[in-house]
């Protein structure tokens, strides 16, 4: 990967020069300490657009003030990144609005910063007692009414502040990143094979996303190209896990209008997928598949067979299910009109997946992006511009039946392919880095690595789908009362597994 | 509402025993180490990424809590001692209930009766435990058919079942849930994280495994488990085994 190297001072003029067209956009932004390679540390601001990525290296230099100015001003995108470099890094973002906590939240004393090379793994950090402000309106008749984080159902955690003027939501204040694991700094120094593990269970329904993001991810650093044999079998179980989130999420959304019946199909329905994902890798969750160099399984004649006839079974019972959907005006007068996300916000956001395509932005990686085999398939990316609830229900449910369309497509091309399910890694050049993406069901998935000594991980950075698209939930709830919240949650479908890491 | 109806009945009753559905040719279920000539070769202990595999007093034992059935270990093996079972039902309950026995076993018997209130917590986990969690409430496995209900209140709670590695952000709403259960209660741990707590090894932003803070009555492992290694230690834990 090539890396535009400027002084930190000067990442907004950089930045800006990048995307003064207009085509790029500003994807991840994150530090790195690299005072142990050459003395200072990092800070990498990675911009995609026009079917290109391109990456800034701001470097602060040896014995500089660890700060740097900030880029929300100029990209919304950066304000989470940049308080994150400010936990973790206490690398200082100058004329940052909200510098509130991020990842660390209140029990994390001040001063400490854990991502540093030199924070003692085995440190006993005591349990601080600050405050977090949580941002709401004030004002004759405004109430607010705190939820979370353990909420009611069986879901994960993170704790919402809405701001209610009578029903309506004027104001939504979001505090996540609870089941924040340290996972970047728990997979430092750990063997290439060893972090793929850690990678591939960061989230339990973006599995395979994660793993292949990281699998590709350190293929593009070592510069090697896996069987072809293996990228079908990854094309299958990314579809497959696209299929049964997408699915499932359906089944999910009647939930949040109470239509028992299509939560009971919508659930079944995921339920044979997920039997058809244990049979195809022996996990539920098609865990135990991807792994750096190839797959780890070989998909038989017999298991081809068997996830046709389960997709044919599938697609029949699916339309049905839709059918349900689409004559019930209880249920449509509930999603439509319900939790809209502008096109304007979403671009503002750089919201990506799901989100962004019911928002009407053309925007899918295995299209723009291509990796895989997904260059040579044939498939359509559904593009709805209402950017409600009823939208980004439509966009899933056509993205099933595009699934379905390129699990056959790849099944039909197997048969004649070379065999070989994974090659080797050869030893790579330490601090060489790369950056590895797919098309999670949620969107895209980026994961950057830089490679230490011998084949370990020196630094791992995780931008999942979720964390372009959270700040985009808090813009489309307002306007909407509370009681729709979990159903203009659910049409989102954001991870936090994902997001918080 | 016809096609409502049509639907409903087209689909009939899917609802299956829970120990009578097929285990997978591919599944990985428990690890056993077959009787033969150890190779010494060490390699399984240094391949398992969540160091399940230990060795204690000469001979090699396996922590099943901390296993992410990844078969690393069967693979590496140069003797082909270690092998997979299709073996999922690996829910166990802890040293102090089993201590405490037939005893707290009777009178939790005696309290909960025929039935079980369920309060779940996410206490930084991946999201996979969490969603099979939600696959037993689907119609192939019914949960409440065995009088078993997930409940919105710590306060209508029988049992607490805990999801994940406790991550530093949660300890405190974990504790808090936990405080607001009547008692006696049942803590249930699920699945390697929150058994085990090794499945990322440690950083900053963990503390281990729901023992290190909670009193945990049942592990079920497993990564995830699946819904019907759930529905077992869920039924070991009423007893009704």
């Amino acid at each position: 990967m090539e890396y535009q190297e400027v002084a930190a001072s000067n990442l907004v003029k950089e930045a800006r020069s990048i995307c003064r067209t207009g085509e790029y956009g500003l994807t991840a932004m994150f530090a790195n300490d690299e005072r142990m390679i050459h003395g200072s540390f990092a800070i990498y601001c990675i911009f995609i657009g026009a079917g290109q990525i391109k990456a800034i290296k701001g470097v602060l230099k040896q014995g500089e003030k660890l700060e740097f100015p900030s880029l929300t001003l100029f990209f919304s995108t950066a304000a989470w990144f940049e308080r994150e470099i400010h936990d973790l890094f206490g690398i200082l973002p100058m004329g940052h609005p909200d510098l509130r906590p991020l990842v660390l939240h209140e029990n994390w004393p001040n001063g400490l910063y854990p991502m540093r090379k030199d924070f003692p793994t085995n440190l006993h950090v005591p349990e601080a007692h600050k405050k977090y402000d949580m941002v709401g309106v004030e004002g004759e008749g405004v109430f607010e009414v705190p939820v979370g984080p353990i909420h009611a159902g069986i879901i994960e955690p993170g704790h919402f502040r809405f701001s209610q003027s009578g029903e309506q939501v004027v104001h939504l204040d979001a505090k996540l990143f609870f089941t924040h694991r340290g996972i970047e700094k728990s997979v430092e120094g750990l063997p290439i094979e060893m972090a793929a593990f850690a990678a591939e269970r960061i989230c339990g329904a973006c599995s395979v996303s994660h793993a292949l993001s990281y699998a590709q991810s350190i293929e593009s650093i070592a510069n090697i190209k896996i069987p072809e044999r293996a990228e079908v079998i990854r094309v299958v179980v990314a579809e497959l896990e696209r299929l049964y989130n997408h699915v499932g999420d359906i089944g999910n959304l009647c939930a949040g209008v109470g239509f028992a019946v299509g939560i009971s199909h919508g659930s079944r329905l995921k339920e044979i997928l997920m039997r058809l994902n244990e049979r195809i890798t022996g996990n539920r969750f098609l865990r135990g598949m991807i792994i750096p160099g190839g797959v780890s399984m070989e998909l038989t004649t017999d298991l081809a067979w068997d996830i046709r006839n389960t997709l044919e079974q599938l697609s029949g019972e699916f339309k049905d299910l839709i059918g349900l959907l689409k004559d019930n005006s209880a249920f449509l007068d509930r999603v439509e009109n319900t939790g809209i996300l502008t096109r304007k916000a979403a671009s503002d956001l750089g919201a990506v997946g799901v989100a962004a395509r019911a928002s009407g932005i053309d925007i899918d990686m295995r299209r723009d992006y291509s990796y895989s085999l997904y260059n040579d398939l044939d498939f359509k990316v559904p593009i709805y511009s209402q950017g409600d609830v009823a939208a980004r229900l439509w966009v899933r449910k056509e993205e099933v039946e595009q699934s379905i369309e390129i699990i056959k497509q790849v099944l039909d091309y197997m048969p004649d392919i070379p065999k070989g399910l994974s090659i080797s890694l050869p030893k790579i050049t330490p601090y060489s880095s790369g950056i590895g993406w797919s098309e999670s069901a949620r969107g895209s998935n980026f994961h950057w690595i830089m490679i230490g000594e011998n084949n370990t991980i020196y630094r791992h950075f995780i931008r999942s789908a979720s964390y372009p698209n959270w700040p985009a939930v808090v813009i489309a709830a307002p306007g909407n009362i509370i009681p729709d919240f979990p159903l203009i949650n659910k049409s989102f479908e954001l991870c936090y597994a994902c997001l918080d890491r | 509402m016809i096609h409502i109806l049509k639907k409903i009945m087209s689909t009939g009753i899917v609802t299956e025993d829970y120990d009578k559905g097929k285990v997978p040719v591919r599944f990985r279920g428990q690890i056993t180490i077959e009787k033969g000539e150890c190779k010494n070769c060490r390699r399984c202990i240094t391949s398992c990424p969540t160091k399940a595999i230990r060795e204690q007093a000469g001979s090699l034992t396996i922590d099943h809590k901390a296993c992410i059935f990844c078969g690393r270990c069967v693979e590496s093996c140069e003797a082909e001692q270690l092998k997979y079972t299709s073996k999922y039902k690996l829910a166990t309950c802890s040293s102090i209930t089993a201590n405490i026995g037939t005893l707290l076993g009777r009178k939790i018997q005696s309290i909960f009766g025929r039935s079980l209130h369920i309060r779940h917590v996410d206490a930084g986990s991946c999201n996979a435990c969490d969603f099979e969690m939600n696959a037993l409430s689907n119609p192939f496995y019914d949960l409440q058919q065995y009088g078993i209900d997930f409940v919105a209140s710590p306060r209508h709670a029988d049992m607490l079942m805990v999801t994940g590695v406790v991550t530093r952000n949660l300890k405190q709403a974990l504790l808090m849930t936990y405080e607001a259960m009547p008692t006696p209660n049942l803590v249930m741990a699920v699945g390697a994280c929150a058994a085990s707590g090794q499945v990322f090894g440690s950083s900053y932003a963990m503390c281990g495994a729901v023992d290190k803070v909670l009193p945990v009555d049942i592990y079920v492992p497993g990564c995830p488990p699946r819904p019907q290694a759930l529905l077992y230690g869920l039924l070991l834990a009423m007893d009704k085994l």
